[in-house]
């Protein structure tokens, strides 16, 4: 089984995690870890306006806090998200990394010492390179990875950056998103 | 993965043996974390292995300090989170004011951008002469770069930023005087400021505060270090007093949560109670 879907998103972000966890259902059988890049001063809007639209349940991260299936845990500005091998979620003020903060890359990496191969990896749009070498550490891991397909993308360059340096095991729309996830969900990791 | 597997034993065996060599307690700290800055550590340091670096780590203090520095995570920033500092200002100080004389513990201050943000904030709000702050930090590194209070110059638009929004009433380049590419914070400022090193994991704590600071540093604990170190605040601190934690930071389900509450829902600024 797949413990976990770890996420990552910057530019063009808001719209696209819209349509990409309004069509799950409630019952989502894995939890999902979400860094979508932004100011330092962002409050919680970002996660309590997915939550209204979606039936999963979405929330900002808190530390300690363990994750359950039906949930999203977003990252919340200015700290670095990482989970542990106990499913519980830490935070991180440490220097940003690729200019990001909260980082792609920190949560993924954390994600795959964490779950090993019982992990999905996905890079949305986005400017900027953050996320590629976490993704390209989940899959050394025994994870999958999953990448937006740039030419669908509003900002194609980290999606771009991640294909570069992975070899996906999926390419897809954002529209094909949903489905995808609820199958690798119930079929567990390959 | 064999790899992960061998790091996990050999950070482990390193935390054990520098908590006997040094006193330093690491293996309390959040694994992901500690594991992270581990691995970055050991990038830069030039040693293969953890295994490799523990001899020279148990032999070598300077080594050690330098280590301790790459570990811990010092990143701090004046006036980081403003309306955090707002509400410093608009509702602690007023309370402050009421004392004759105000005594801050700064626990865990890093390189001092937050502790020379409250003495900004307490003298523009009328206690200036009336208080001392102790700051304190595990490294003694980072304490010598919070006394000197010389930042890069680019830090300092951020700063400035920062402070114009927690409510600052001056012209924030009255504090710092431009020095190439540094900004050398005022001296006047360090006046009623006591840096010491002090190791929250393992160390005794201070008496009759009035209030405790410490933000962002319990995010690196597991919990039961976290209670530790709550516990030592807790008793470290006056009736009245104030316990200011991170934006993310709570102690909701910690054991002295019973005798706090938070001032206003949300800003980390809790007020031990008068039992």
């Amino acid at each position: 089984m797949f413990r976990a879907v770890v996420m990552g998103v910057s530019t063009g972000g808001m719209q696209a995690l819209k349509r990409v966890l309004a069509p799950l259902p409630a019952v989502f059988p894995l939890p999902i870890l979400i860094v979508q890049h932004m100011s330092p001063i962002s409050g919680n809007g970002l996660a309590t306006l997915l939550d209204q639209l979606c039936l999963v349940r979405v929330k900002e991260a808190d530390e300690e806090e363990v994750i359950n299936a039906g949930h999203v845990y977003i990252a919340p500005a200015n700290y670095h998200l990482l989970v542990e091998s106990d499913g519980s979620l830490s935070l991180s003020a440490e220097k940003a990394v690729n200019f990001a903060r909260p980082s792609v890359d920190v949560l993924f990496e954390s994600a795959a010492l964490a779950f090993g191969p019982s992990v999905i990896g996905v890079i949305l749009t986005g400017a900027g390179t953050d996320g590629g070498r976490g993704l390209q550490f989940i899959k050394a891991h025994g994870g999958t990875a999953i990448i937006q397909d740039p030419a669908d993308a509003e900002a194609a360059s980290m999606p771009g950056y991640a294909l570069s340096l992975v070899v996906a095991d999926h390419v897809v729309t954002l529209t094909d998103l949903p489905e995808l996830l609820q199958k690798l969900a119930a079929l567990g990791p390959s | 993965m064999e790899n992960d597997e061998r790091f996990a034993i050999e950070s482990d065996l390193l935390l054990e043996a520098i908590y006997r060599m040094y006193g330093y307690d690491f293996r309390e700290y959040a694994e992901a974390s500690i594991r992270r800055r581990l691995t970055v550590w050991l990038a830069g340091s030039g040693f293969a292995s953890l295994s490799e670096a523990q001899g020279k780590l148990l032999r070598d203090r300077a080594l050690f300090d330098q280590f301790v520095r790459g570990i811990t995570v010092n990143v701090s920033e004046m006036f980081r989170d403003p309306l955090f500092f707002r509400a410093l200002r608009e509702q602690v100080a007023p309370r402050l004011k009421t004392y004759s004389f105000v005594k801050i513990w700064h626990a865990g201050c890093a390189t001092g951008q937050e502790v020379y943000s409250m003495a900004i904030l307490l003298q523009e709000e009328g206690l200036g002469g009336r208080y001392r702050i102790y700051a304190t930090d595990i490294n003694e590194d980072v304490l010598d770069q919070a006394r000197e209070g010389i930042y890069p110059l680019q830090d300092m638009r951020r700063f400035t930023e920062n402070y114009q929004k927690s409510g600052g009433r001056r012209d924030f380049a009255d504090y710092y005087t431009a020095r190439y590419d540094h900004a050398m914070l005022m001296p006047a400022l360090k006046n009623d400021i006591v840096f010491a090193a002090h190791n929250l994991a393992v160390d005794a704590d201070f008496g009759e505060m009035n209030m405790v600071f410490c933000r962002n540093v319990l995010i690196y604990f597991k919990a039961s270090l976290k209670e530790r170190v709550l516990r030592l605040f807790d008793r470290a601190l006056l009736p009245g007093g104030f316990l200011c934690l991170g934006t993310k930071e709570t102690l909701e389900n910690r054991q002295i949560a019973g005798s706090y509450d938070e001032l206003e829902r949300g800003t980390r600024i809790y007020v031990k109670r008068y039992l």
